[in-house]
């Protein structure tokens, strides 16, 4: 399977991009990992006419803390992030979910800018981000703004970024010492998950149980008054609309989310 | 596009079309046929070749991301007398192949393994190679060529 015609175009600065993207509006690509665009790109699911590959742009591959928390660049792979010491010190539920994303050779492609903009409801960053409160940097031609990602994740696949703007930065607040725990069921290795549950302290996020990544509310608030894990987790599943495939029903992965999300704050329990 | 690529510590250079996909690159343009077209839809892992040292999927990747990087195949392993690497060669000894058209792919990807975890446990490599199917062998002598490559004793 080939991809239709494009022209490919290469930037190695978020200023180049962004001017990239300013000439060609709608009929322009970011290309950064490309294992999302490209495998679309050759089902001719997607056929944009310029692709422009920001992997070049170095600026955006780091980690780094600060006062606020930790700052992950957009083009950071899984492998960078799941070895990455200061993610693993400060945040350590992102650096173990990134090492469960896909296989190896997709781990050392995948980006988390990628993973966040394409905004799959079963993959696993975006629901873990969303768990830790994370706010993404976005920067566009009207200059820099700020996205919650509680705010970014509006339906499968669609977010709030303009076709002119590139996400440059994840910012997580500092979880050093906060449990964590990540549950991941799939039907095979490197499946995406029927249901995913990403928890961080009294945190949970849900993969794969609406059209975009989900808090469990219900769960969180059960916690906040003093419920038990095994009582808080019974809840999980409340306000969730989770995908229905013959292998998995609703019903299914209602009760998926319920048995994953006790797992989860059961390991979350524990101090890191 | 000219894209040139540096293919077994050869320079590979050559116009292609932008679209281009670096597995049919590596075969057609370079002519190098060790890595082979599986499922084409990046599960198999059939297409593994090594940019810059790292596994990926050639299939997944178009030739224009690896211009001005380096790219090693199957046939870049073997040294220049014919002597065999030590994954081919445990491969060999414990019959870690049987049609052989995942063994290059499973291959590439195990370097890469190795390269991250030089002592791997049986189970780290199942894990490892969860991106590589393989529906001749069942696995088990895969795990024992890779364990036997990283020096180990084979246990099986
Ligand atoms: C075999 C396989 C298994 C996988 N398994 C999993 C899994 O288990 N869990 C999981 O979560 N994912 C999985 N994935 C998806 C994988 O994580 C992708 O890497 C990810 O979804 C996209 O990241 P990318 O860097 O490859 O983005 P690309 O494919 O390059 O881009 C995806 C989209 O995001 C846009 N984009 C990329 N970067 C930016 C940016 N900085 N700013 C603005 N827009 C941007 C692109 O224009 C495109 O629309 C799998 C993929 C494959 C091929
Ligand atoms: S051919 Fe590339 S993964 Fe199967
Ligand atoms: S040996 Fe035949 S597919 Fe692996």
């Amino acid at each position: 399977m080939i991809p239709a015609q494009f022209s490919y175009r290469r930037a190695s600065t978020v200023d180049e991009a962004l001017s990239v993207l300013a000439e060609h509006g709608d009929d322009a690509k970011l290309l950064a990992g490309g294992h999302s665009l490209l495998p679309l790109m050759k089902l001719r699911l997607a056929a944009p006419e310029v692709l422009v590959d920001i992997a070049p742009i170095d600026e955006l591959r780091y980690v780094r803390a600060d006062d606020d928390g930790v700052a992950i660049g957009a083009m950071s792979r899984y492998h960078d992030l799941h070895r990455d010491t200061v993610l693993r010190e400060h945040a350590p539920l992102l650096a173990h979910v990134a090492g469960s994303v896909g296989d190896q050779q997709v781990r050392h492609r995948g980006t988390v800018g990628g993973s966040i903009v394409h905004a799959d409801p079963a993959a696993d960053l975006p629901a873990a981000i969303l768990a830790s409160d994370g706010v993404l940097v976005a920067r566009g031609p009207g200059g820099e703004r700020r996205v919650p990602a509680a705010e970014f994740f509006l339906g499968p696949f669609t977010t709030p970024l303009e076709p002119d703007e590139l996400v440059t930065e994840i910012r997580i607040p500092r979880q050093t010492g906060l449990g964590w725990g990540f549950e991941k069921f799939t039907r095979r290795a490197i499946d995406w998950a029927i249901v995913g549950v990403a928890a961080v302290g009294r945190s949970v996020g849900l993969i794969n149980m609406a059209g975009t990544p989900l808090r469990a509310r219900a769960t969180e608030e059960a916690l906040a008054n003093g419920a038990s894990v095994a009582e808080a987790a019974e809840l999980a599943a409340e306000d969730t609309n989770p995908p229905d495939e013959s292998h998995a029903p609703p019903d299914y992965r209602r009760h998926l989310a319920r048995v994953l999300t006790a797992r989860a704050l059961d390991k979350a329990a524990v101090p890191a | 596009m000219k894209v040139a690529i540096e293919v077994n510590g050869q320079t590979v250079a050559e116009e292609v079309e932008d679209r281009t996909l670096l597995v049919h690159y590596l075969r057609e343009t370079a002519g190098l046929t060790a890595t082979n077209i599986g499922c084409d839809t990046t599960s198999c892992g059939a297409c593994t070749v090594l940019l810059d040292g790292e596994s990926v999927k050639s299939c997944t990747m178009l030739a224009a991301q690896a211009d001005g990087h380096a790219i090693t195949t199957m046939e870049g392993l073997t040294a220049d007398d014919g002597e065999l690497h030590p994954l081919q060669r445990a491969f060999r000894e414990q019959h870690g192949l049987q049609c052989g058209f995942c063994t290059p792919g499973m291959i590439m990807a195990s370097v890469s393994l190795l390269d991250h975890n030089p002592k791997p446990t049986r189970q780290e490599v199942r894990d490892g190679l969860e991106g590589n199917l393989c529906r001749c062998t069942g696995y088990h002598n895969i795990v024992s060529a890779v364990v036997e490559a990283s020096g180990q004793e084979v246990d099986r």
